[in-house]
């Protein structure tokens, strides 16, 4: 039955990338759909691409082992939104064309900043790659019953056929019909749930604290350390600002109004689908019981698609399970292609050529790109079969946190940024960052061992984002750029206004 | 300077005052509630009504008020920050 649906959703899926292929000859359709995507259906874009498997599975899973402490990552992941809409998506869209280094190098010099933000691009999309593709393995695997490689190598081919024939277009669009997918199928397992309750959540927490105790509405163990509690909400709050597929989507609409409004259609369908996803957890905590939740999956993650078994039967496990597949689906694709516009548009056609090059050789190496990536995943994703991966979601939210955010406001905001402090702002980012999670207890106590860490947060974006504004404003202090500050006055006004001759 | 020049500094400056401002307060209601749960976790267990905890509340309150600011900064831009960009385009 799963299998049915599954196979299903592929169909509908290439459906659309071959109609999408049809119409992408050209950079601008590859990266960017034409530019011809709504606000609206941005707004289910940005939410396909932002609402993972991990939030779908992982929280309703933590919710339905622990409780409350599952609304605690809810809040985390969405507060980064607001932040998105005030201060990034519009200037994005005005003074960008395909990639965010695009708004930072724009009047700095190009080489340097553009290796730099490939840099930290391709570090945030390579670590949350991995954590999808090993994810999407195991969970395959767990839904469907076939081999972790199969399962592996079936993810990647079907991405990179996306990607490589349909592009933007296509990829847009698989996350319109995966947003949709997910948000109704979430919407019909609560119904089904609050049905049993009277259509009161309150009913269902109630049920739930006569059964488990009245913690399970109370926080419990997760935030134990505020400083460390702080340093990864920062990381969620200002990663989601600085994820290289979520900015890229910013291109796809016509023009900045049309940035903003898909924002807030965005931020509405992910703020919903977090609520959700709690009356989700709540049901299968009351409903399936905790051990029988442990015992399918140790992690939680089979939550929600026990929930789905119990109340409709093995046809709409068989729906759930293909709606999470489709999700991981959905979310590599979308990794994929601003990974290979990092290779394709900042280095190959920004460094190696300097700015010249036709816009079939940047079609041809982007797709290049897209192939190697896919490639990448996949050998990362069969090697590392087993390993406890779900840090790397964090350690990619720390880097976009740390190296691309900093940068971009400071290049919206800050006149004097020079290209020395854009620079060292993303390159410390990037290191500091990879190498405090190093010397962290996630990988020295828990991976490695080790008795104690050198480090003692399991998440540096407290110390890293910081650090990283402050790298990028000493540095452009001491390494001053007239030239760039009077480009700053002179692109003032298509900040605001757009291009304006187009 | 002209006037457009200056007309375009000011309107500049003022979308960096409306949004830095609704960052501060979307920052302070979610670090605010992030400190509740580290120092006052008994606080938070306090119930409301049976199967609502003050915890419970604030959490979902967070996630609607998240949406809120973004609607309320889309209301301002589509109606004083575009007309204001209109009068710069003439």
């Amino acid at each position: 039955m799963a299998l049915l649906f599954f196979f299903l959703f592929i169909s509908i899926t290439l459906g659309i990338t071959y109609w999408a292929a049809r119409r992408t000859r050209t950079t601008e359709h590859f990266y960017a759909a034409g530019r011809s995507i709504s606000a609206g259906q941005n707004g289910f874009a940005l939410a396909g691409d932002y609402m993972s498997a991990a939030s779908f599975l992982g929280i309703a899973g933590l919710v339905s082992t622990t409780g409350f402490d599952g609304l605690i990552y809810s809040t985390g992941w969405l507060v980064g939104w607001p932040v998105v809409l005030f201060l990034i998506a519009e200037p994005l869209r005005n003074l960008g064309k395909y990639t965010f280094a695009d708004v930072v190098a724009l009047r700095l010099r190009a080489v340097p900043v553009r290796i730099a933000a490939a840099l930290g691009t391709l570090a945030t999309v390579v670590f949350y790659l991995i954590a999808q593709m090993v994810g999407a393995g195991s969970l395959i695997r767990l839904l469907f019953d076939i081999p972790f490689e199969a399962a592996v190598v079936l993810t990647g081919a079907a991405m990179i056929v996306y990607v490589l024939f349909g592009g933007m277009l296509a990829t847009t669009w698989v996350q319109i019909v995966k947003a949709g997918l997910l948000l109704g199928g979430a919407t019909l397992l609560g119904l089904l749930v609050l049905a049993r309750f009277g259509f009161d959540p309150t009913a269902l927490f109630a049920a739930a604290a006569e059964k488990y105790g009245d913690a399970v509405l109370a926080p419990g163990k997760l935030v134990s350390s505020p400083l460390e509690a702080i340093s990864l909400g920062m990381a969620l709050m200002f990663g989601t600002a600085g994820l290289p597929h979520i900015l890229m989507r910013f291109y796809t609409v016509p023009e900045a109004r049309a940035a903003r409004s898909s924002v807030f259609y965005a931020t509405g369908l992910i703020g919903y689908f977090y609520l959700m996803t709690f009356v989700l957890g709540f049901g299968a905590m009351v409903l399936v019981g905790p051990d029988a939740i442990r015992a399918a999956d140790a992690g939680g993650n089979m939550a929600a698609p026990l929930l789905a078994e119990l109340l409709g039967g093995t046809p709409f496990l068989g729906f759930i399970s293909a709606v999470a597949f489709a999700t991981i689906l959905a979310v590599v694709a979308g990794l994929t292609l601003s990974g290979a516009a990092a290779l394709s548009h900042d280095l190959w056609v920004n460094v190696v050529r300097g700015g010249r090059s036709e816009s079939d050789e940047e079609l041809r190496v982007a797709r290049f790109a897209t192939v190697a990536l896919g490639l990448l995943a996949i050998g990362l994703g069969i090697s590392l079969e087993g390993q406890n991966v779900a840090f790397m979601v964090a350690l990619a939210f720390a880097i976009a946190a740390s190296a691309n955010f900093p940068a971009l406001v400071l290049a919206i905001f800050w006149p004097r940024l020079s290209t020395a402090g854009a620079v060292a702002s993303m390159l410390t980012g990037t290191l500091a960052t990879v190498l405090l999670i190093w010397l962290s207890p996630t990988i020295q106590v828990d991976m490695l061992k080790e008795a104690e860490a050198w480090f003692p947060l399991k998440n540096p974006a407290l110390v890293t984002i910081p650090l990283s504004f402050a790298m990028g404003i000493v540095v452009s202090l001491l390494r001053p750029e007239p030239e760039a500050e009077a480009r700053y006055r002179a692109l003032a006004r298509q900040m605001h206004l757009g291009h304006e001759d187009t | 300077m002209s006037d457009r020049d200056g007309a375009l500094e000011r309107l500049a400056a003022r979308r960096a005052r409306v949004a830095g401002a609704l960052t501060a307060a979307v920052m302070a209601v979610y670090f605010g509630f992030i400190l509740l749960i580290a120092f006052s976790k008994p606080l938070l267990a306090t119930k409301l009504r049976p199967g609502l905890t003050l915890g419970i509340a604030l959490g979902a309150l967070v996630i609607v008020i998240s949406w809120l600011s973004t609607w309320l900064y889309v209301r301002w831009a589509n109606r004083r920050y575009d007309a204001a960009l209109d009068e710069l385009r003439k």
